[in-house]
């Protein structure tokens, strides 16, 4: 490992890829109970359940290299929302299944090469993590591709549903790419996985797909959300820490 | 203290999920050793989150006392990653006998859910005639199917 990377920037790249997955599995087990049939009910917790996992891994490095004593709960539990670094595409309320399965495509299609890229960092700790994890994404990927396939090309409703949800979630791709000093060193020392290198792979991964289903490939705006790396987040993501954290914040140490 | 007998206590727990396999079936006891003079086990998880680990932690740690081993620490390890290529050939045989399916062999880049290749046999009839319910089940590491012969529904390991 090159000598100009610190345990902190490591510390501060697990913590962003740890919250993405924090964020988006509490998202996800929204549905439990809640989806339009059990069969997805038992998909979309289990997507969560994975993501969870793969939370508690980066959540749990993300401490251990910063030092600072931080175990994975009091990184999940004992932050305010300034203090979470996910991107803003992962906090966006649910919606509905169409808005979902849209988000779970653009991310899924991300995650992959995101941690086959990692399976080869200079850091053992991330490369064991994400050797775990792609295994476990390419079923994220299928089940979000199956979804956008028979929803797109399925009735006139289903389809005007899916391509209206794959628009409005569209312009928050962006910010899965975007490049900072940190990430430009971590990409140099080869522990972080080139963002431009994950775009280009997330194209190709969800061009076709998009085109399959029968819909349209929205076009890159202006609108292009941002800041989420740095703490700066939509309204929804403080409702839902407050629903995530108020237990343990109000009752610390809590154990069934 | 003897390595083969804590391996063989350790490898006899059985999974909380499907206790007709333990932990030695599941290959995911990756060693046994000693550190600062206490008993070290170390595990490696089937899945990122799955929640049978805990469980089998506090089981692993009780069957080691009892058998007079007093504190021991078990430990996750993560690389190398679990496959289900370390399922041994005897438990696949309990699976089925079970009623679920076993895993096949992992092929990188393979597909899974509707994209499935290849036929998965009824672990109760045998027929190659089954379909998919969902790609994903009632543990992580599982996924539903029914079968169009005889029409029971089954579970089905998932390759990884």
């Amino acid at each position: 490992m090159s000598a100009t990377v610190t345990d902190q920037d490591v510390a501060i790249y697990a913590l962003r890829l740890g919250d993405d997955a924090l964020v988006l599995s509490h998202r996800l087990a929204e549905w439990a109970a809640s989806a339009p049939e059990i069969e997805e009910d038992i998909a979309l917790t289990n997507i969560g359940l994975d993501l969870l996992g793969q939370a508690r891994n980066l959540l749990t490095l993300a401490g251990a290299r910063e030092g600072e004593g931080r175990d994975e709960d009091a990184l999940a539990f004992g932050r305010n929302e300034r203090e979470f670094s996910n991107v803003q595409l992962v906090e966006q309320p649910r919606g509905d299944f169409a808005a979902t399965i849209a988000r779970q495509l653009l991310f899924s299609v991300y995650q992959l090469p995101l941690y086959a890229e990692l399976t080869g960092s200079a850091d053992e700790d991330l490369a064991a993590i994400a050797a775990k994890a792609v295994k476990e994404v390419r079923y994220h990927r299928d089940h979000a591709a199956g979804w956008l396939l028979r929803l797109g090309d399925g009735t006139e409703e289903s389809s005007r549903r899916m391509q209206d949800a794959l628009d409005r979630i569209w312009p928050f791709h962006h910010e899965l790419f975007e490049t900072d000093e940190l990430l430009d060193r971590l990409v140099a020392a080869g522990v972080a996985a080139d963002p431009q290198v994950l775009h280009r792979s997330w194209l190709d991964g969800v061009v076709p797909l998009v085109e399959q289903a029968t819909l349209r490939v929205p076009e890159d705006g202006m609108r292009r959300p941002t800041g989420g790396r740095a703490g700066r987040h939509g309204e929804a993501l403080g409702h839902m820490l407050a629903e995530m954290q108020w237990l343990h914040r109000s009752e610390p140490g809590a154990r069934w | 203290m003897s390595t083969s007998t804590i391996e063989r206590l350790v490898g006899a727990v059985p999974d909380p999920e499907i206790p007709v396999l333990t932990l030695a079936d599941l290959g995911i006891l990756r060693g046994v050793g000693e550190q600062g003079g206490r008993l070290v086990v170390q595990l490696t998880p089937t899945y990122s989150g799955c929640p049978a680990i805990d469980p089998i932690r506090e089981e692993v740690r009780r069957v080691l006392d009892d058998a007079g081993y007093g504190e021991v620490e078990v430990k996750m390890v993560l690389a190398p990653a679990w496959t289900t290529d370390w399922i041994t050939p005897a438990a696949r045989e309990k699976l089925r006998a079970y009623g679920i399916a076993p895993p096949d062999p992992v092929t990188h880049g393979a597909g899974c859910g509707f994209m499935a290749a290849g036929p998965v046999r009824c672990p109760r009839c045998s027929s190659e005639d089954t379909r998919q319910i969902s790609a994903f089940g009632s543990t992580p590491c599982q996924s539903q199917h029914a079968c169009n012969a005889c029409l029971e529904p089954f579970d089905r390991f998932k390759s990884i």
